[in-house]
């Protein structure tokens, strides 16, 4: 994205933090739900876009900071709770990435879904046999506001981080290891290193995601926190909008949050098939993104 | 929900605005209809259990004030129109489908999603937006604190650890009789109402002289109950109790019947209340204990096991469904009793009035219905409250419980 463009963004956004004084219902709760899924799914592009890597680990993610959240909230000042969630997310994506990123394909895809359900295993034992309840109470005072206001700062910073990513070296090395990862061994590149850097970036963010939203539910357990749901509906939002491109992914958010809430209050007793049919709908006929749609039908003007 | 209504809802509004008194003009007219909205798990894992003991009951209750001619509000009827979501079981979709209810909508009231973590979810916009809540499938050791924090909720269903420690009222007086020993197994699901309930139990127990054999808990969606169940067996326990989830429940049951454990009190969790544990089980499930209980020989709920039946084809389970049908009976007289569409007064009369249920009269105290059954008990296939023992159609607890016959 050029410097212009990010401007621009950045003041649209500035300018979208104006919705909850408009309205602090309906409208406001579906922003709040935009702007989760708009960081989750570009946090999530941020690594597995240029790499190829398709990771599973939101929803292990997201759901260690929400738990951080419910077990610190009530302890530590707001501020100090959001840094403890993000140092634990990349903390845990460290130790993933060193024994993990050294697999590729297939292998990877499987580990990071089973790493939602080890660490939600993990949890949930602790709880069990040293704190001997489970499900905890989130009593912080965060308004729906507040976490709005949160969520677009994440975004912010999410751009500003991507844009200048994509002119560092760091970036360049990724866009390398995309195309070939043999050939960027070869050129020099570390490639481990480059991929764990990046797999951390993604997980705070995913991390600060939970930990923003837990408020908003006012109770935890390992179940609600780690959901796979928040996995696979990150990575179709991606894959729709485009992973390739920084504000790919939000085009992919947009629609697809729109369709969940107007098949949902529509159709309450038949979401799962209608959007079961709305995904075979978007493979077909989107099998590139809106992203490729859209450069095709530039192509097609200049043409 | 059509052009119509927001049109005369946009008509209403002006004649308010003119009135220059918007909230009193909406407030204390009498609306075409009262506009009742829910959002409840119709798929996902909450959707067995909002299937079993709320939507019927939900369904049954509209149904019947409509076919009543509808809410009697000062001496007019109105009928109840419903607005209606699936919250897919997660927390997040049950926040947004309630803004929606209340900001979009606009409904006059909202009813409670099932459970305990979905009731926890939406309360503070309710509390927000001054909407009472019943919340009559939520078992939480906070119940208290919750009805304080939030005085437009209520919690209707009890805490997990009286849960637990009713069943010390039951065992401590067989055992002084001698008819068991002071020997217990306990095993529980690693899950938020199993782990309340075994912690309510454990020192309760141990106060009323118990020793435990076997303490052990399990994952969520255990499957095979072999191993656990031959474990706790092995010290031949006078007592065997299960803190345990519907698809355990049912699982333990069948295990402990196939490999001949005949504990002298067999106890099992959520889920021995649903008829489905009879239609399973049949004559097998004499002396079978479990959480909940009804108060099964009164004619108030004779009546509503007939009228649920024949509305949803199956009868309703012997522990939440009725508190469900009551938090509706109580809504309604509430609602009734101010005569107009005004959610403070409701909440209010919620608080402080009696209201006559299906489960008896009905007086909350401090948010929270304290005297509902604890301990059930199968006899003569029908589960029937046996402690609170002072309470109104207490049994008499049948110890030790039959021998599993082969079937």
């Amino acid at each position: 994205m050029s410097g212009t463009a990010l401007a621009l963004a950045l003041a649209a956004l500035l300018a979208l933090g104006t919705v909850p004084l408009l309205d602090d219902g309906f409208w406001l709760a579906l922003a709040i739900n935009i702007a989760q899924y708009a960081v989750l799914a570009t946090a999530w592009a941020l690594f597995s876009g240029p790499t190829r890597y398709i990771s599973l680990a939101t929803a292990a993610f997201f759901g260690i900071g929400a738990y951080t959240v419910a077990v610190l909230g009530e302890a530590l000042p707001w501020p100090l709770v959001l840094l403890a969630a993000g140092g634990i997310g990349v903390l845990v994506s460290l130790l993933v990435g060193l024994a993990t990123l050294r697999l590729s394909g297939v292998y990877f895809v499987v580990f990071t879904f089973g790493l939602a359900e080890l660490i939600r295993q993990l949890v949930t034992w602790f709880e069990v046999n040293v704190a001997r309840s489970i499900g905890r109470y989130v009593f912080v005072d965060i308004t729906q506001p507040q976490i709005y206001w949160q969520l677009l700062g994440l975004f912010g910073l999410l751009l500003v981080i991507g844009t200048w990513l994509s002119r560092s070296r760091l970036g360049f090395a990724l866009r390398v290891i995309g195309e070939d990862e043999v050939v960027a061994r070869h050129a020099g590149i570390d490639t481990a290193r480059v991929k764990i850097a990046l797999f951390a970036l993604s997980a705070l963010f995913l991390s600060l995601t939970g930990a923003v939203m837990a408020p908003r539910w006012t109770y935890i357990d390992p179940a609600i926190a780690f959901n796979m749901t928040t996995s696979f509906q990150v990575l179709i939002m991606a894959l729709l909008g485009g992973a390739q491109s920084l504000l790919g992914p939000l085009l992919g958010v947009i629609p697809l949050v729109l369709l969940f809430e107007v098949l949902g209050a529509n159709f309450p007793n038949h979401f799962s098939i209608l959007l079961g049919a709305a995904f075979m709908l978007v493979v077909y006929a989107v099998p590139r993104g809106i992203v490729g749609l859209l450069a095709r039908a530039r192509r097609r003007a200049a043409a | 929900m059509t052009g119509f209504t927001i049109g005369r809802r946009a008509a209403l509004a002006g004649a308010a605005a003119c009135l220059a008194a918007p909230a009193i003009g909406r407030a204390q007219g009498t609306p075409a209809a009262v506009r009742i909205g829910y959002a409840i798990s119709k798929t996902g894992p909450n959707a067995g259990g909002a299937s079993i003991t709320t939507i019927p009951n939900y369904e049954l209750w509209v149904r019947e004030v409509n076919e009543a001619g509808g809410l009697r509000l000062g001496d007019r009827r109105v009928r109840i129109e419903v607005v209606e979501y699936d919250d897919r079981s997660i927390s997040e979709d049950a926040v947004r489908a309630v803004e929606r209810l209340v900001n979009q909508d606009r409904v006059d009231f909202v009813l409670p999603p099932w459970g305990t973590a979905l009731n926890l979810a939406v309360a503070p916009i309710l509390n927000r937006a001054g909407y009472p809540q019943l919340a009559a499938t939520a078992v939480t050791d906070r119940a208290p604190q919750l009805g304080q924090r939030w005085s437009n909720s209520f919690w209707l269903l009890g805490t997990g650890q009286d849960a637990g420690a009713g069943l010390a009222e039951v065992l401590g007086p067989a055992k002084q009789a001698g008819l068991i020993g002071d020997t217990v197994a306990l095993v529980s699901v690693a899950d938020g109402f199993g782990i309340e309930l075994a912690n309510g139990m454990r020192p309760a127990l141990q106060r009323a002289g118990f020793r435990l054999t076997y303490d052990r808990s399990y994952p969520v969606g255990t499957q095979d109950m072999a191993p656990i169940l031959a474990e706790a067996a092995r010290g031949n326990p006078e007592v065997f109790v299960a803190c345990s989830y519907p698809p355990d429940t049912l699982a333990i049951t069948e295990q402990a019947r196939v490999s001949g454990f005949n504990p002298k009190v067999f106890y099992t969790g959520v889920g021995t209340a649903f008829p489905l544990y009879k239609q399973r089980f049949g004559a097998n499930v004499e002396g079978v204990m479990g959480v909940g209980g009804v108060d099964a020989a009164s004619p108030r709920f004779q009546d509503y096991k007939r009228r649920h039946l024949a509305a949803s084809g199956r009868e309703p389970d012997r522990w939440a469904s009725s508190i469900v049908f009551a938090s509706l009976e109580m809504l309604q007289q509430a609602i009734e009793r101010v005569g107009r569409i005004d959610r403070a007064a409701v909440i209010r009369e919620l608080q402080t009035g009696s209201f006559d249920t299906v489960i008896g009269t009905v007086r909350l105290q401090n948010n929270l219905l304290t005297d509902t059954w604890v301990v059930g008990q199968w006899q003569d296939g029908e589960f029937y409250g046996v402690v609170p023992t002072r309470k109104q159609g207490a049994r008499q607890p049948i110890v030790p419980k039959p021998a599993w016959r082969p079937t």
